[in-house]
């Protein structure tokens, strides 16, 4: 009944995204058949981290525009808690999966609990100390669980009984990207419900939107605690790759880079973040000799953004108006 | 006010069916007695308004019976249930939607979006039904999709379904926040100051579209400025002035109210000059 509202343009346009998404999983799918690089291929399983931990971060920073810069403290909760809980009492990591996104979710609502109510630089400030206290806890081995600065080591691959072992970069990668692929979906149709309504809502204008019937605290926290699930989910699925957790993996620094993958794609921008993760994790390999300038060009990156598109390289796009000006646009720019 | 009058004016008053109450609201910012001691009486099916000069508190009023503000002194009820304390969304939840002074729009999501907002309390699909995009959250979807269609053509704004909010005309934006606030299906509508910044084509058409919508049972409260729109639609009408209320009555009374002459349109003949 709906379909008879789409106007021809829209459905063009329908037609033309499904196109274009089936040719990107495609891409996923086929890339590591085609490319025998192992190296290669492991550049590509980080940058399905890095996607991950933007997605997350994109809930709270993109959706909801709450400034999260301790967000790697969530993922580093998720990865301790896969460690730990493996190293010491064998438990599989496949079912310490939900159990790190939980353990991060359930330390996301009791820290953010009593700040969640702050605004903006307040909340950032709140955030990046959060973070610190996460990193330097670890580092200073609480009840001798973390191992201090070497972290915890011999983390078990994840398995299916036996049947099947991921074991090598190849099985790595699309263990990640299929949690990326899984978590797409689900953000989407999130975006697409009223919770992601409510979220923009708040993000738009906090005051209208509680007195348009959201309930503004329950919704930031709500953001901040399925950020962290994901970050968890990321955070476990990172331990089982390095086989070890160390502090020296969740600094500050790295919740900047998150910061910054959702700064580059576009602040609640699905494709946003695929193209901000790729920037993070795939341009200092290409660069492999300004590795050390790294920072420096995501510093100019990030400001030039600011100054010439601060809306990010691909912006969230809303209704058919924005769509038509969106191929109008990329029509200009190929003639 | 003479005391024969008040006890008249009480007595049209309990005749009508109250639905919104305040009794002595008190409102202090620091020093500053914003409200004081303010007594409203809001009447079913009726357009009311309250009237008075630049920080006379009629916004304050506003606020603090949506919940933005807590009063400090006294309490209000709605449809006879005490609503003090509340928070803005559990007050919207109780039937009593607002718009604002100076437009609060969702700018950077498009206008249907924008309308959608109102039916956020009126329904609960939660995170797994919408992720898993269970029969009944579609279904849900579906239905606050056509409400806030529905509103938005309510007020001719259909064409910009797909539109920015920021990206619409002025009077256009005012529109689109009645239409949100309709969208909550309301018992009472606040307004504050819709004609402001409206031309007088544009506020006529928004009187006689509120009159449209007081013959569809829903109670109307208003703050006005435009002393000729209040005059025109009210059906009551409270003059605060300092916070306090200075006299209330049919609009006809208030017109030729001495007290009322004095303060506001005194006043404002002089700023004038």
């Amino acid at each position: 009944m709906k379909l008879k509202s789409v106007n021809g343009y829209e459905r063009k346009f329908k037609e033309k995204n499904n196109w274009f998404i089936i040719i990107v999983v495609l891409l996923f799918v086929l890339f590591p058949i085609l490319i025998k690089n192992n190296y290669i291929i492991d550049v590509a399983f980080f940058f399905g981290i890095y996607t991950l931990l933007g997605l997350s971060l994109n809930i709270v920073l993109g959706e909801v525009g709450l400034f999260d810069l301790g967000h790697m403290g969530f993922a580093a909760i998720g990865a301790y808690t896969t460690a730990i809980l493996n190293t010491r009492f064998g438990i599989p990591v496949l079912v310490l999966l939900p159990v790190s996104a939980i353990a991060a979710a359930v330390f996301a609502y009791l820290v953010c609990s009593p700040i969640i109510h702050l605004r903006g630089d307040y909340l950032c400030i709140v955030t990046i100390g959060m973070g610190e206290i996460i990193r330097l806890t670890l580092l200073n081995n609480p009840f001798g669980l973390t191992g201090g600065p070497n972290g915890v080591f011999g983390i078990s691959f994840p398995c299916i009984g036996s049947l099947l072992v991921v074991d090598n970069s190849l099985k790595y990668y699309y263990f990640v990207w299929i949690v990326v692929g899984l978590s797409v979906i689900a953000l989407i149709r999130l975006q697409n419900s009223r919770i992601g309504r409510a979220w923009n809502y708040v993000r738009e204008d906090v005051i209208a939107a509680e007195a348009s019937g959201v309930d503004v605290r329950y919704y930031k926290l709500l953001a901040f605690i399925l950020g962290a699930a994901l970050a968890g989910i990321a955070g476990n699925i990172y331990a089982t790759k390095l086989m070890i957790v160390s502090p020296e993996s969740f600094t500050f620094m790295e919740s900047c880079l998150l910061f910054c993958i959702v700064l580059i794609g576009g602040m609640g921008s699905i494709p946003g973040v695929f193209i901000g993760a790729a920037a993070i994790s795939l341009f200092p390999e290409i660069f492999q000799p300004f590795a050390q300038y790294r920072m420096l060009f995501f510093g100019a990156v990030v400001i030039l953004m600011m100054m010439f598109r601060p809306g990010g390289v691909w912006p969230r796009q809303r209704g058919q108006m924005e769509i038509e000006s969106v191929f109008m646009r990329a029509k200009k720019s190929v003639m | 006010m003479n005391k024969e009058l008040q006890e008249k004016q009480d007595k049209i008053l309990s005749d009508n069916d109250l639905i919104l109450e305040t009794k002595k609201l008190t409102k202090r910012f620091g020093g500053l007695i914003a409200v004081n001691k303010f007594d409203l009486k809001v009447s079913r099916g009726k357009i009311s308004s309250i009237i008075g000069p630049n920080g006379a508190g009629k916004t304050t009023v506003f606020n603090v019976i949506t919940g933005i503000y807590q009063p400090d002194e006294g309490e209000y009820f709605f449809k006879g249930e005490k609503i003090s304390g509340l928070k803005p969304h559990q007050i919207l939840s109780k039937g009593i939607a607002r718009t604002f002074q100076n437009i609060r729009l969702f700018p950077n999501m498009t206008c249907l979006e924008n309308v959608m907002a109102g039916q956020h309390a009126r329904s609960n699909s939660g995170i797994w039904p919408s992720i898993f995009r269970l029969p009944a959250q579609i279904k849900e979807e579906q239905m606050i999709k056509e409400i806030a269609e529905k509103r938005l053509e309510q007020v001719g704004l259909s064409k910009y379904k797909y539109e920015l909010a920021k990206n619409i005309a002025y009077g256009n934006q005012r529109m689109l926040e009645i239409a949100r606030a309709l969208a909550s299906n309301p018992d009472l509508l606040i307004l504050d100051e819709p004609s402001s910044g409206l031309n007088d084509k544009e506020s006529e058409d928004l009187m006689n579209f509120l009159n449209d919508l007081i013959r569809d049972n829903l109670t109307i409260l208003l703050i006005e400025h435009d002393m000729n729109v209040v005059m025109g639609i009210s059906d009551w009408v409270t003059v605060m002035d300092e916070g306090k209320k200075i006299a209330e009555g049919k609009p006809e009374d208030i017109y030729h109210n001495p007290i009322v002459i004095e303060s506001y349109l005194g006043k404002e003949e002089e700023e004038e000059d």
